[in-house]
């Protein structure tokens, strides 16, 4: 074995992978462990995978995954913090035949954005949502969310989240899923291979429903990390998730085809 | 001869965004300007001519469908009135940094707050100033009359392309309400999605292969890049200082006085001129069309001319006034005069300013 060199191995038939071509070759900006570089590609995967490239517009938000459209190799349009799912509205009124996506972090999606989050829900826009939530406000240095936890600390709970004076955290998926607009609503987790692939999966069924012109929202949350918000290791932080964002924020599908399945 | 009708100054702005071949509107109801979403509703625009209308939960949405409908090629239009603008504020100053064409008209009334629903004209500074965050400006076109209302949209759609920029119809309670004779323009097609690709590279459409994505942002973290980005919005000012003022004058050749004015007041003002000819005071009016671009030259150019006086007429707390006495620089007299907080001056109010202000003060 030992004259078989690289090139022998760098050979077209031996590919079992390659890096879609609908991310870019820009370094990513998110830290190292952090969730949002697989959501990103897998999300650019199943627009590969379904053919949809030259159809698809996204529109990234405002936190950590502002920079989505330095990464996603696709048309992009950056919107105003909290605002895409109008922006995203205001796109798929006008260009129907397109497939429209956006991408946003819970303080985007699930604060300051509620309003557009639920109207664009309820009013059941052809669009797809990608929801990270992480807990907490990555871009800006730790501060809280409204999907911290009770007791979880951040820059503005330095000693926990205090239900009495903070409140509580906002299951908005659980709340959209209520909505009669949306059509498909689930909760992911990238940080395991299985959790990835089944989170590819609902990603891969979101586009389609859209593609399909099925009725209403498709709406994926993905549960994910932040290491250095959280301030802990990679590792640590994954199983600091399972244990304690997984109760809060279960796994699965709530809706599938505008009925709920839980 | 184009088609002549008996409308509401909002009537007309919503009607001729149909016939503007407007692709879309999203807006949200406010007094006094929620006959342009209830005429639309009512036309069934999407059957005339396929343009979408929809009402936003809010004016926050409703400008983020324009911007991004706007991002994509479209000509998009959104209308309200003032507390309503001033939640816009935050999407035109991304409209602005990300150069995006669209057009919003403000059918404005009294403030601050939730003021009055009474007509007003207290939302220049705020038209013409930038508004939102950041060094931005707008093209603001002040109509003084229905047939006004009907043919800056038009116009606006033209500029806003033109100049890849936002296009404000300033207008107010008065004009928004009233009803007037108003020739309308022959329904324009709206561009089909082949033409929108090809003469809008820029605009998201989808990434066909092989070519660069577009992106549309207002946002680069280097702020050298950004510096440029400004230098770029700022040239590109400048160049509409240049070439697209609009302005009126009456009564101006032999005038010792002007009267500074526009949309409503200058309809005011107009009348107030008549009443001090009559009295053998050597007035006129200068009529803005453009709020910005303001006639600057067009003030100087009054000045070499030997006016002695200029009188801003607004129905406001003197606001316009203030570019009045940039554009005079010392020259001329310059005072103001208006009612505000919903009040609306008479001509004969008016005259009498001129003449204790300009002529006895």
């Amino acid at each position: 074995m030992a004259d078989i060199t690289l090139n022998d191995i760098i050979k077209p038939e031996n590919l079992v992978y390659e890096k879609t071509r609908l991310m870019t070759d820009k370094e990513l900006s998110y830290c190292p462990g952090c969730g949002h570089g697989t959501a990103h590609r897998i999300t650019m995967e199943v627009i590969e995978e379904l053919g949809l490239e030259e159809d698809t517009i996204g529109v990234a938000p405002v936190g950590c995954s502002v920079l989505a459209y330095e990464f996603m190799n696709i048309d992009m349009t950056q919107a105003a913090h909290g605002r895409a799912p109008a922006v995203a509205t205001g796109i798929k009124r006008v260009w129907p035949d397109k497939i429209v996506f956006t991408y946003q972090g819970d303080g985007d999606l699930a604060a300051i954005g509620t309003a557009e989050t639920i109207h664009a829900c309820n009013r059941g826009e052809k669009i797809v949502i990608i929801f990270i939530n992480n807990g907490i406000y990555g871009m800006t240095g730790g501060q809280m969310a409204p999907t911290t936890l009770p007791g979880m600390k951040s820059s503005t709970s330095p000693y926990g989240r205090d239900i009495e004076t903070m409140g509580n955290p906002l299951k908005i998926t659980e709340l959209v899923a209520q909505l009669p607009g949306t059509y498909f609503v689930t909760r992911q987790a990238v940080h395991t291979p299985a959790a990835v692939r089944k989170a590819k999966k609902a990603i891969r069924k979101a586009f389609e429903n859209q593609r399909d012109k099925k009725p209403g929202v498709s709406f994926v949350e993905i549960v994910s990390n932040c290491n250095s918000g959280w301030k802990m290791t990679p590792n640590d932080s994954n199983n600091w998730m399972v244990e304690n964002m997984f109760p809060y924020y279960p796994m699965g599908d709530i809706k599938v085809d505008g009925v709920l399945v839980k | 001869m184009g088609e002549l009708k008996l409308m509401k100054g909002n009537e007309a702005m919503a009607e001729a965004a149909i016939r503007a071949g407007a692709d879309a509107y999203f807006g949200y109801p406010i007094t006094p300007q929620s006959e342009v979403i209830e005429y639309l509703m009512a036309e069934k625009p999407y059957e005339r001519t396929g343009m979408v209308v929809l009402q936003a939960e809010s004016e926050v949405a409703a400008i983020n469908m324009v911007y991004g409908a706007a991002g994509s090629g479209k000509r998009v239009m959104t209308s309200s009135s003032s507390p309503g603008v001033s939640l816009k504020q935050e999407g035109l100053s991304y409209i602005a940094g990300s150069e995006l064409p669209c057009v919003y008209a403000n059918v404005v009334r009294g403030g601050p707050g939730l003021g009055t629903i009474q007509p007003s004209q207290a939302d220049y500074f705020q038209s013409v100033k930038g508004g939102g965050h950041g060094d931005y400006k707008q093209i603001v076109l002040a109509p003084a009359s229905v047939q006004e209302m009907a043919d800056f949209v038009k116009l606006g759609f033209e500029l806003a392309f033109k100049y890849r920029i936002a296009v404000l119809i300033l207008s107010d309670g008065v004009i928004g309400q009233m009803m007037e004779k108003v020739e309308l323009f022959d329904q324009m097609p709206r561009l089909t999605d082949e033409e929108i690709k090809e003469k809008y590279p820029w605009a998201t459409t989808g990434k066909a292969k092989g070519t660069e994505r577009r992106i549309i942002t207002s946002l680069d973290l280097d702020s050298l890049k950004m510096e440029k980005h400004n230098h770029h919005l700022q040239a590109k000012y400048k160049l509409i200082a240049e070439n697209e003022v609009r302005f009126e004058l009456f009564n101006c050749e032999d005038a010792e006085y002007v009267f500074v004015a526009y949309g409503s007041s200058a309809r005011i003002a107009q009348k107030s001129v008549q009443l001090a000819r009559r009295k053998g005071i050597k007035v006129g009016l200068l009529r803005l069309i453009s709020l910005f671009p303001f006639p600057t030259k067009q003030i100087q150019a009054l000045c070499d001319q030997g006016v002695k006086g200029f009188l801003a007429v607004e129905m406001s707390a003197g606001q316009m006034v203030e570019d009045v006495q940039l554009a005079v620089n010392g020259r001329a007299k310059v005072d103001h005069y208006g009612r505000f907080g919903g009040i609306v001056h008479s001509p004969e109010e008016v005259e009498k300013a001129l003449e204790q202000k300009m002529i006895g003060g």
